[in-house]
């Protein structure tokens, strides 16, 4: 270790007590959250603030559970992440594929088509009318089909597959590999670190989106978590009749807050996993396609 | 008039044979690129073409074809409308303090942590703070609840215990700017700081120990050896962010806006989707999302000259 001025350490001391506040701002809503979720409603009006509830109920889980649906949101969140992801990584992969080939006639046109579409769109009617003319209002695929392709992702893809040595491809290719057998046994295994990246950001996104339902769906038993959620928290009547809400035993607070936790806990226990291949995605998506 | 039209065929079928012949050469590539083409039209350039509803009176029960045509009128409906500027205030306000804030706070968080030499103590930091980027605008408003609700909310309830009256966070106009910003702030500080870590972990050692033995302090060291390494990304990520001006977060602003802040955090994005698909204003609301992308587009094209003089290029 180097030897530090005086000077230094305190300069060091504030670097380290600013980057504790700021890990613990970052910490502190998620501990409330959880804490109203379990702490029960006569302990609250007991001791004010709860950071730490003596005492504890899952009422609020259970009536977020009974009477607000979340269960079979659930269903349907789960469905477009992983129906969604699944489809999302297969056409980009395969569209990446032909793409990162510079001998292929017609790439560059190809690209641009693709490309433009980053830049430039119809908006938000245009496209409406366009779901609504194809009758997949109302469908669970409203939630995949529409963002089947991410360009900017697809980009990425490309990317990654043209710097892997050609070599590799070329000598499987003349021990007579077709193009679909040497991108499944050699460009695949190669690009594992850039698929789980990609995957990892389909999935969060396809977990965490709520406005498409909004604009696309009415059907209450189609909505996904996020959209319960949000009708929750925006106090929107959806409990049924028999709701503990009603009668008192649970505030509406607390069960605002279990269905945050019900949301948010998914996420959570995936994080760990996340982690080693996120800081590689961002610093992918930064270098130029 | 016979042999010159043979003449002109032999050439035109020559053509299409070498077109055929090429499509058969490379079959495999352009039937796995084709499921990518059909999806890009149709559900990027049909709506790109659905642009000419702005041009018209669209009317749900008549149709593309049949509704009206109008002409710019839905344009100078909409700059002549009351709302213009205060929509287009709100967008290029909140856009602007997202700039200055949250493109500066992941800065400083990149620099603190590179002054930290506990490897441990670093990574858990970075643990922590980039968590929020994964979770929903949805979810975070949720958070937004648990501190700031009016009646349970844990700030309300400490303004209480202070005999200070509940302030409605959620739903005062006042507030309702710096919330958004300070979300913004709270759920990708950490996200940002990655980009601005990895350039500086880029920075060569010597030029600081260099500038160490030439006596210069902390802060002269951070102006003359940090500051430069990271100056490239700082650029880009500014560019980048300058040519969205017009996008102030339609994922977050939809979920914290609601009819009592609407005033001051109403942007293009939501009046669109409120104008359009709530009141069914549909040529207009087209029209101001074509507005929207137009200076957008512009701005992208723009934004990307700018970086590449810089050495880099955004996409």
């Amino acid at each position: 270790m180097i030897n530090l001025t005086i000077g230094e350490k305190v300069w060091q001391a504030v670097v380290y007590f600013i980057l504790i506040l700021l890990s613990l701002i970052c910490l502190l809503p998620f501990l409330y959250v959880v804490a109203v979720s379990v702490t029960p409603e006569s302990e609250v009006l007991r001791r004010g603030i709860v950071i730490i509830p003596e005492t504890f109920t899952f009422l609020a889980y259970k009536e977020v559970f009974i009477s607000h649906g979340i269960g079979q949101a659930y269903k349907i969140t789960l469905f477009r992440t992983i129906v969604g992801t699944l489809l999302n990584v297969f056409f980009t992969v395969i569209a990446a594929y032909p793409l990162s080939k510079k001998y292929l006639p017609g790439r560059s046109s190809f690209l641009l088509f693709i490309v433009f579409t980053m830049m430039f769109g119809g908006g938000l009617i245009p496209t409406y009318l366009l779901i609504r003319s194809l009758g997949l209002l109302n469908s669970p695929w409203v939630l995949i089909i529409p963002t089947l392709i991410s360009a900017f992702n697809l980009v990425i893809i490309k990317g990654f597959f043209e710097q892997l040595p050609a070599e590799i491809e070329e000598s499987a290719r003349v021990d007579g590999a077709s193009e679909l057998q040497s991108l499944w046994r050699i460009i695949l295994p190669l690009s594992l670190p850039v698929l789980s990246t990609i995957s990892l950001f389909y999935a969060v996104g396809h977990w965490n989106s709520y406005f498409d339902a909004i604009v696309y769906i009415n059907d209450s038993n189609l909505m996904p978590l996020q959209v319960i959620l949000r009708n929750i928290l925006l106090n929107v009547a959806t409990q049924s009749a028999d709701s503990l809400a009603n009668s008192g035993a649970v505030s509406t607070f607390a069960v605002q807050m279990a269905a945050v936790v019900v949301t948010t806990v998914p996420i959570l226990i995936v994080y760990p996993f996340m982690q080693k291949h996120f800081t590689k995605g961002v610093l992918l998506g930064s270098v130029k396609g | 008039m016979q042999a010159k039209l043979a003449a002109d065929a032999i050439p035109l079928s020559k053509k299409r044979n070498s077109w055929i012949r090429t499509i058969k050469k490379y079959k495999v590539m352009y039937a796995l690129l084709f499921p990518a083409l059909v999806y890009f039209a149709v559900f990027k350039y049909i709506p790109m073409a659905g642009i000419i509803i702005a041009f018209k009176n669209y009317n749900l029960a008549l149709g593309l074809w049949d509704s009206p045509w109008v002409g710019f009128k839905n344009f100078t409906d909409f700059m002549n409308g009351v709302y213009f500027w205060d929509i287009m205030r709100n967008t290029i306000i909140i856009s602007l303090y997202k700039l200055l804030f949250g493109f500066s706070a992941p800065i400083v968080l990149a620099l603190l942590l590179n002054e930290v030499y506990t490897q441990w103590f670093k990574k858990i930091v970075q643990t922590i703070t980039y968590l929020p980027h994964f979770l929903s605008w949805v979810i975070v408003y949720g958070m937004m609840v648990a501190l700031l609700a009016p009646g349970d909310g844990l700030f309300n309830m400490i303004l209480k215990e202070f005999g200070v009256e509940p302030i409605s966070f959620l739903t005062e106009p006042a507030w309702g700017r710096l919330l958004i910003i300070l979300s913004e702030i709270w759920k990708d500080i950490g996200w940002g700081a990655i980009l601005y870590l990895a350039a500086l972990a880029g920075i060569d050692p010597s030029l600081y120990e260099a500038a160490r033995i030439d006596g210069a302090s902390k802060w002269r060291q951070l102006w003359h050896v940090t500051l430069p390494g990271i100056r490239g990304v700082m650029i880009l990520m500014l560019i980048l962010k300058l040519s969205h001006i017009l996008d102030a977060g339609f994922d977050q602003i939809f979920m914290f806006a609601n009819s009592f802040n609407q005033e001051k955090i109403d942007i293009i994005d939501t009046w669109v989707y409120r104008e359009g698909l709530e009141r069914l204003k549909i040529g207009l609301a087209t029209a101001v999302g074509l507005f929207k992308a137009v200076i957008g587009f512009v701005l992208v094209l723009a934004a990307n000259k700018l970086a590449k003089k810089f050495d880099g290029q955004i996409w």
